[in-house]
Formats: C-alpha cells, structure tokens, sequence
C-alpha cells in the first residue's frame, strides 16, 4: 500500500512521506495510549469524583496541578 | 516496507512532553500559584466547615513537587497520545514536512483537548465550584474533551472530502466553520457548570484563568516545536538514507 504512493505532478515544495501503515500504528496505540489514559486519569480525577484508591493522598498531592490543568478538582 | 519507526516517535514525542511540560509548569508556577494561594486564602477565611487540623500535604509541597508531578505526567502522557496521532497524521492530512505536521497536531491538540472544553467548563480555583456538583463537573468535563476531539477528527474527515471538490482552502474554511456551528450547539444545549461562591474577586478568577490558558499555551506550543524538531532530524535523515543521498545525511549527521 505505502509503495503505490504515486509520484505528484508539479514540484512539490515538500517531498511527499509515505504514511505509517495503520497495522504498525496500532498496537502502540492499544499498548501506550491506554498506558497515558491511566496516568491522566491518576493526575486529573482519581480520588475526585470517583476513587480506585481510598485517601486523600494522591488527590492532595496533584491538588495545584489539577486545579492549574483544569480539572474539576473539589 | 516502511522504515518509519512508531517507536521512535513515540519516544521523542513523550520527551518533547516532558520538556514543554517543564516549560508548561515555570508558567504555571509563576502565573498560577499566586492565584491559587489567593483563592486558598478566601476559601479559608469564608468557609465554616473546613475539615482543619491535619493537612494531608503541605501547600509548600503542593505548590512545587506536586504541581511537578501533575504537570510533568500529563505532559509526557499527552506528548505520548499526540505522537500516536502524529504517526498517523503524517502523509496522510496533507503534503506537509515533519514540522508542520507536528505545528499543526500540536495546534488541533491544544484547541481540541483544552480550548474548546475551556470555554464551556473553564478551570476553577479553589473556593470556586460547589463539593455537592463535582461528579457532575467532572463527567460533563470529560464529555465535553471527547465531544471536542470527536468532533475535531470529524472535521479533518469533512475537510478532506471536501478538498477535491472545493480545493484545500475553501474546504479547511467549510470544514472549520462546520465545527464551530456544531460547538457552539453543544455550548448552547449542555447545562452551565458554574457556581462562583458570592464575594469571591472576578479579577482572581480572570486572572486564575488566564494563568491555565497560558500553561496550556506554553505546552502545546513547545511540544510542536521540540517534537516537530526532534521528529524532523530523525524523518529527514531517514529520507536521506533511504534514496542514498550524502548530502542530506551529512546534513542530518552534523546536525547531530
């Protein structure tokens, strides 16, 4: 699929890059993305409206953070 | 087939994270902390059933090893999502270069996963925002980033199609404008989170705000300078080697 890109007429200021094939792209994707969910989780909600663990501890010590990212924080 | 490593972007998009998210938290350190102390300080002295006494952690902590860890994960975590979007991105939005595509991630990042939500949900200081809502807060929050970025996606869609037809100008135009007729919808229909308590200042809250647009100002735009610089060197110099061109991996080598 990447290799029928097909030469552009004219000359394009920039040469054109071939896309990354979706089947490499996704199990990163699967793999890191859901991975970076759960830390943005931990940062902007986990003990706020909802708790994975009991506490205050991890909402007190992101407190600025979260109230300076915009997160509804209390 | 392709020499493209997703890998090796993701890394370098996770550390262009970091170091804007360094970046983003000098701002907020110096624009935001003064605010929150500020509002720190009406919500003490108006609040009558302020659970006192043992503090969990010190506002001195908070406003610096804290606010460091908030900042500097979000950073790396949303660097990392942005590189993902970018290896998909890349080649296929346009014929743009490695850097203009990372400017232009970087711009749908920022106006997508913080602008948009901000003006309908904008960030509260302490004092402001009831206890009793907060679950309400935080759900329509969320909803309204992947309403946002739902809806940012569907406009690179409706764009796209319209190019052949239209040309790349006039259907970025249509395609834009379509987005904000669709926001302004969901603005107009999803209730209002706001619950200033009386007497607290309207310069404070102003000025709170401003302060997190400005994080996140300055995180978006050093994240699509470092990682379109960082994903350029390694792009181009890929591209160099590839057609056996010297010149341009000397280029890329010396760089270096």
């Amino acid at each position: 699929m990447a290799q029928s890109a097909a030469p552009a007429t004219g000359t394009p200021a920039v040469p054109a890059i071939t896309p990354i094939s979706l089947k490499e792209i996704a199990p990163w994707t699967l793999f890191f993305g859901i991975l970076a969910l759960i830390l943005l989780y931990f940062v902007g909600a986990e003990q706020g409206a909802t708790a994975l663990i009991s506490g205050e501890g991890v909402h007190e010590w992101v407190h600025d953070g979260r109230h300076l990212l915009g997160f509804p924080c209390h | 087939m392709n020499s493209i490593s997703v890998r090796a972007l993701l890394v370098r998009g996770m550390l262009a994270g970091l170091a804007s998210g360094a970046l983003a938290l000098l701002t907020a350190y110096l624009l935001g902390e003064s605010r929150v102390d500020a509002a720190i300080a009406f919500e003490e002295a108006h609040s009558h059933d302020h659970g006192g006494g043992e503090e969990l952690v010190s506002r001195s902590l908070q406003s610096t090893a804290g606010l460091a860890t908030g900042i500097l994960v979000y950073g790396i975590a949303l660097g990392g999502i942005a590189a993902l979007v970018y290896c998909y991105a890349l080649g296929r939005v346009g014929r743009f270069g490695p850097r203009a595509t990372a400017a232009l991630v970087s711009l749908g990042a920022f106006v997508a996963v913080y602008l948009v939500p901000f003006l309908k949900y904008p960030a509260n200081p302490p004092a402001v925002g009831d206890p009793d809502t907060l679950d309400q807060r935080t759900a329509l929050f969320f909803l309204m980033i992947a309403l946002s970025v739902l809806l940012a996606v569907a406009t690179v869609i409706l764009g796209k199609r319209l190019a052949p037809r239209l040309g790349n100008w006039y259907a970025s135009v249509a395609a834009g404008a379509a987005f904000l007729v669709v926001v302004g919808i969901a603005f107009a229909f999803l209730p209002s989170g706001e619950n200033v308590p009386e007497g607290f200042p309207a310069v404070l809250l102003w000025q709170f705000r401003l302060a997190t647009l400005a994080v996140q100002f300055v995180l978006w735009a050093g994240f699509g300078l470092v990682f379109g610089h960082l994903a350029e060197r390694l792009l181009v110099s890929k591209a160099g080697d590839r057609q056996g061109d010297e010149a341009a991996s000397r280029t890329a080598t010396a760089a270096r």
